[in-house]
């Protein structure tokens, strides 16, 4: 990789003075950054981990309302975000052991991988991403693949979730990188269901609003029974073409449903 | 360059390191350890897994500065005091868990790992654990059977029957 | 004998101790004074002219010593091919350069076009970006089907077509052969691919070159599973060095399963580089360089066909396959689906008629060689899936029309229409051990099972045979080997009784310093402790093959017996000397040597310590000392072989497979070290269970690899597989080798592809749908798409 300056800075407000620097990137638990970088894809003139901050980390129940720091490790939610099983059993399932050891829902939510399970859970949660400067609505928050709100130099500091009366995780891993080849999180509040799907679109994770109209009247699995994703904007690669993605989300739908806790 | 103090396999050490040194490039190469080894540039071979401050990690996706002050161990600290192979590594030789060996120290820092967080774990959930480590070799078979065996023998041990 | 150490026991391996403690020495965990390091800038485009190649912007970056282009190597010769083929017309392959760095055209992705070597990696890898580089990119040839059009663009414009040979085996037979096909009352057809596979040692390859001026010695260290063969071909062929002046040494290896056999360019490099710097030098790869430089697998395209009797009996079989060679040809690429393939087409049957055509193609793809099984998957992966298709369309069950058509074990010595001479086996007896170990009677009940969670349940079968111990030098010598496939091995038994054996044969990962100990201490009667095995260095070792094809107890194996006997006949004559008594009624037994029917008798340690000391000693008859050297050529191919079953559940709303159990009933003859055979076992059928259900290497249609990494490129991982069932207890010992053993590395590869897929297509078709066939992997996608018709 390229060299940089490495920066650990103990507050917050340290980190954000770090990043003001254009070229300057946040390093989170780097598990997808540091790759990345020893691609030589990157070239940052310092990196700003943000491991050293005691306030980004934690879990903790807020009201109606699981409220998870930015630096939280996959490892932690597993283990601590008892409240919000479905979260916990996602988190659980992100990479590897020593991969969830290191890996943060910071890190995960900023770098918006099209395949990455948080953005599932954090956009059918409906969860708040807080960052340094505001707070954003997941529905604001994923703008494509590899793609957010985020400004230069901001920083996710916490992502409050509410707690759904019931939700289900189902993950169809791609063989390969055990990322998810497609993954459906529904969650069903008193008010609605939301079902949000990761790996499928070239446009990122999204909503599915036929299958949350479909639920929103009678949650099980019947109600999505024959109701088909569109092919037309789903990834096609060695691993699936569109039109399989498309059949996998409505399998998927339907187990979350029936397993949803 | 920072300068970085880590305690290593009990030992304390300082060097001086580039800011893009990986944790296992300063093992391998500063402090010439090398049992931990490097499989894969994508974090996924787990070839390189150490233990920093209890827990698994990836020594080939951490930068050595940002564990500045931690406590590692390596697959060179796992024997027993007297240098006699430790319970997991000893359960590995028994049970024909290895072969060409490359692996193999990721495998058991994996293991001391899973058998910390689950002391009596099923075929499934050591299968599941494993989903980071790489074995090109055994085809998993004795690699199961090794932590198996580990786990029924820590088991054993007064000092955990307690 | 010491039973715990000897032959048969299943003794702990002796090399777990260093590994299991961070103490293995692999090449890249060594470090000479003074080294520096080299970056490869490669190739990112797969066919082109290089019209630019600037570097001297790059040489005055940090630290960098030198960058070296083609023009460098001008002297030096290409790196060479190992093995000659004869075409059907009797013409030989077509055999273009490979130069240790691009000569004007780039013809693979990962094709090295310059080296740069610098103070430190970072600073060569950072002079690499300072060369300029241009390419004028031509059409890549990726196709194979589409590399033999007169139109394609040609991968070597001097070879004048990407058809490297065209063979045919036996060609004598083709007409005979096609004469049954017709007249066949069924003739059962079946098209394939045989996927490309990347061999993924753990280890990625290094190497580390070193020259001593001061009297002209170069010595490379590196990953190699033969470092005699390195020392010939790249002193011999490549850079000039005759062997004296040469050392290659190959300290512990981390897996190979065939990609560590060939000597690479990247040797050849550091060797150059640290004789013109007076530096030694490093390179070690990273796993992304390794998709895009060592040598790949398999990547066969085939047509095969198979006509029977109306009771099911094989009246002949033809295949015609296309073989990748990928851009160059690799150290044993041109025999692997030649000899190692075409030999094989009889599997274990008593088929009358065969003729294999195999056409070799060029293609702007890395270079395609051995992979652990080399050729003899891709035969039995034809021959028991076209039999399984049979099975299903004649109507007969997949395990009776085998056993209809097995070799008798009353033919043995069977001689097949395919040029090799079975010795021995007993193929009905194996598929009895696979049916009971798989408890087949109890599938049906177990389907049911499946069936109430809207599952499919599948049990598929297959059979296979390799020839293995390669190889016999007049035979391979005949068919166009290059070198003889004998082994060395050097047994020094020392003063005090201690043991050395020097064997051409280099483990990496099988266990020779266990198992060849087991095999001296066994013939001597001595401690396995007191026997240590030492491989891996041209100068220590005399000489050697090295390990591939099951070959290093069959044929290692076997020197070091022929050796361990002249140690014992000379040992006997010391002791008839020591006791007054003639060699001839000297009995030697447990370490103790006596004469008959007296209570007279000396110890070993009377006997090593009286050749080194000979006061009393026959200096007459007998030179003073311990040590034999053996050379042994076989005298034929062994036939390890094997009946498997595969269970497996298909979820036909995802296409997901899940393995849930694998049978493998394996004779490999004597066995020396039961717990070692067993773990090879399993890990060939990791190997081909990855090939069948996970594993592709795939690339577009610009020639650009699309799983270049483990984000795309599958490997089977601990939750992909189950736990296996294997038995050895079949066993009809070798009639050749003084052992009786076969071999056993690559079983496992070979016999599971098929198996697996068997099993796949027994599960669809039991839901209903009628599917034929489904190429490797089975991946999620194309079941789905095979079950819907649709698209993958």
């Amino acid at each position: 990789m390229y060299a940089f300056e490495f920066v650990k800075p103990a507050t917050i407000a340290e980190a954000v003075k770090a990043l003001a620097d254009e070229d300057a990137q946040a390093l989170g638990g780097g598990q997808t950054l540091i790759p990345t970088l020893k691609q030589r894809l990157a070239s940052p003139s310092a990196l700003v981990s943000l491991n050293g901050i005691a306030d980004l980390k934690g879990v903790a129940v807020e009201g109606r309302e699981l409220r998870i720091g930015g630096g939280t490790t996959h490892a932690t939610v597993a283990r601590e975000a008892r409240t919000y099983p479905a979260l916990a059993a996602l988190a659980g399932h992100i990479g590897d052991p020593a991969v969830r050891n290191r890996g943060t829902i910071g890190g995960s939510l900023a770098n918006n991988d099209p395949s990455a399970d948080y953005p599932a859970a954090a956009l059918a949660s409906g969860a708040t991403i807080v960052t340094n400067a505001r707070e954003i609505a997941a529905d604001d928050y994923f703008q494509g693949m590899f793609t957010t709100a985020l400004e230069p130099g901001e920083i996710i500091t916490a992502v409050r979730f509410p707690i759904p009366q019931k939700a289900n995780y189902q993950k169809f891993a791609q063989p390969a990188s055990r990322f998810a080849l497609v993954g459906v999180f529904v969650a069903k509040f008193a008010d609605g269901v939301r079902v949000a799907v990761t790996g499928a679109s070239e446009s990122g994770v999204f909503r599915w609003s036929e299958a949350e109209a479909a639920l929103g009247g009678n949650f099980s699995a019947d109600a999505v029974k024959g109701l088909k994703a569109d092919a037309d904007g789903m990834i096609g690669d060695l691993h699936g073409t569109p039109e399989y993605r498309a059949h996998l989300i409505g399998v998927l739908t339907a187990r979350a449903v029936a397993a949803a806790a | 360059m920072p300068k970085v103090s880590l305690k290593v396999n009990g030992r304390a050490v300082s060097r001086d390191v580039e800011g893009r040194t990986l944790l296992v490039e300063l093992l391998r190469d500063g402090l010439g350890l090398t049992g931990t080894h490097v499989g894969c540039d994508t974090s996924q071979c787990g070839a390189c897994v150490v233990h920093v401050d209890g827990v698994a990690l990836k020594s080939c996706t951490v930068f050595a500065s940002d564990i500045d002050g931690a406590e590692v161990r390596t697959i060179e600290g796992m024997a027993n005091p007297d240098g006699s192979l430790g319970v997991i590594q000893a359960a590995f030789q028994d049970n024909h868990g290895l072969q060409c060996g490359f692996c193999t120290p990721g495998m058991v820092m994996s293991a001391a790992a899973l058998l910390t967080e689950n002391p009596n774990p099923s075929e499934a959930e050591i299968r599941a654990y494993l989903e980071g480590n790489i074995c090109r070799c055994t085809g998993y078979h004795n690699i199961v059977k090794s932590i198996q065996a580990a786990a029924a023998q820590m088991s054993a041990r007064p000092v955990a029957a307690e | 004998m010491p039973k715990d150490s000897g032959i048969g026991a299943p003794t702990k391996r002796r090399e777990d101790v260093r590994f299991l403690t961070g103490k293995g020495r692999y090449t890249d965990d060594l470090n000479r004074p003074g080294q520096a390091y080299v970056h490869f800038l490669r190739s990112d485009v797969a066919h082109g002219r290089i019209t630019k190649l600037d570097t001297s912007a790059a040489e005055g970056m940090p630290g960098v010593l030198k960058v070296f282009t083609a023009a460098d190597f001008a002297a030096v010769g290409g790196v060479p091919c190992g093995w000659l083929v004869t075409d059907r017309f009797g013409q030989p392959m077509k055999e273009p350069k490979h130069p240790v760095l691009a000569e004007g055209k780039v013809r693979h992705v990962g094709d090295p076009v310059a080296a740069v070597v610098a103070e430190t990696l970072a600073q060569a890898r950072d002079a690499a970006e300072a060369i300029e580089l241009d390419i004028e990119e031509l059409p890549a040839v990726v196709d194979m089907r589409l590399a033999l059009d007169t139109e394609s663009a040609l991968v070597h414009d001097d070879a004048g077509t990407n058809l490297c040979f065209d063979w045919g085996f036996i060609e004598d037979n083709a007409a005979a052969v096609d004469a049954a096909i017709k007249a066949a009352p069924h003739v059962v057809t079946l098209d394939l691919v045989n996927n490309r596979l990347v061999p993924n040692a753990m280890e990625p390859r290094a190497a580390l070159g070193e020259y001593d001026a001061a009297d002209d010695q170069h010595t490379l260290y590196t990953t190699s599973q033969n470092p005699h063969v390195i020392r010939l071909l790249m002193g011999a062929f490549v850079l000039g060095i005759p062997e004296q002046r040469l050392r290659v040494v190959a300290p512990d290896v981390g897996g190979g399963f065939g990609s560590k056999i060939y000597h690479y360019a990247e040797e050849a490099f550091v060797t150059f580089a640290a004789k013109a710097l007076g530096r030694p030098v490093k390179w070690t790869c990273t796993r992304s360089e390794a998709f895009i430089s060592d040598a790949h697998g398999r990547d066969h395209v085939t047509k095969i066909e198979l006509a029977l009797d109306n009771d099911g009996r094989f009246l002949a079989l033809r295949t015609d396959t296309l073989a990748n060679m990928g851009a160059y040809l690799s150290t044993f690429a041109p025999c692997i689906p030649t000899y190692l393939h075409g030999t094989l087409m009889a599997g274990n049957y008593a088929t009358p008629l065969i003729y294999v055509r195999v056409r070799a193609v060029f293609t702007n793809t890395v270079a395609v060689d051995a992979y652990r099984g080399a050729g003899r998957p891709e035969a039995t992966y034809q021959i028991e899936r076209v039999i399984d298709k049979a099975a299903r369309e004649l109507g007969i069950d997949p395990v009776e029309i085998r056993r209809r058509n097995f070799i008798k074990p009353d033919q043995f010595p069977y001689q097949t229409p395919v040029a090799v001479l079975y010795d021995t086996g007993n193929y009905h007896d194996l598929m009895d051990v696979m049916e009971r170990i798989s408890d087949r009677a109890g599938f049906p009940a177990r389907r049911k099972e499946s069936e109430a969670r809207g599952k499919l349940r599948g049990f598929g079968v297959a059979a296979y045979i390799e020839a293995c111990g390669i190889a016999p030098s007049s035979l391979v010598g005949a068919l166009g080997a290059r070198a003889g496939l004998y082994e060395s091995a050097t047994v020094r038994v020392n003063p005090t009784g201690g043991v050395s054996v020097f064997t051409g044969s280099h483990s990496h990962g099988q266990g020779h310093e266990t198992t060849f100990a087991q095999v001296v201490s066994d013939m001597l009667g001595i401690d396995a402790a007191q026997v240590d095995i030492v491989h891996g260095d041209t100068a220590r070792v005399p000489f050697g093959m090295g390990t591939y094809g099951s070959r290093s107890l069959a044929v290692g194996g076997s020197a070091i017996v022929k050796s361990v006997e002249k140690i014992v006949a000379k040992a006997k004559k010391i002791a008839a000397h020591l006791m007054e008594a003639s060699p001839t009624d000297i009995e030697f037994k447990d370490g103790r040597f006596s004469v008959a029917g007296t209570d007279k008798s000396v110890a070993w340690t009377d006997v090593t310590l009286a050749a080194y000391v000979p006061h009393k000693y026959p200096i007459e008859e007998l030179e003073p000392g311990l040590e034999e050297t053996s050379f042994y050529d076989p005298a034929n191919f062994t036939y390890p072989a094997g009946a498997y079953a595969c269970e497996v559940e298909v979820d036909p709303e995802t296409g997901k497979v899940d393995v849930l159990a694998f049978a493998a009933a394996d004779d490999f003859g004597n066995v020396v070290n039961p717990t070692i055979v067993e773990g090879q076992v399993h890990g060939g059928l990791a190997q081909g269970i990855g090939q069948a259900l996970l594993e592709a290497c795939a690339y577009d249609e610009t020639g650009q690899i699309r799983s270049g990494s483990y984000m795309d490129y599958a490997m089977p991982r601990a939750d992909d597989l189950p736990s296996y069932k294997v038995d050895n207890s079949c066993v009809t010992p070798c009639t050749h080798n003084p052992l009786g053993v076969k071999g056993c590395g690559e079983a496992g590869a070979i016999g599971s592809p098929p198996t697996f897929v068997n099993a796949v297509l027994d599960a669809l078709n039991s839901g209903g749908h009628e599917v034929a066939h489904i190429d490797m992997p089975l991946s999620p996608s194309r079941v789905w798409a095979a079950i819907n018709g649709g698209n993958a």
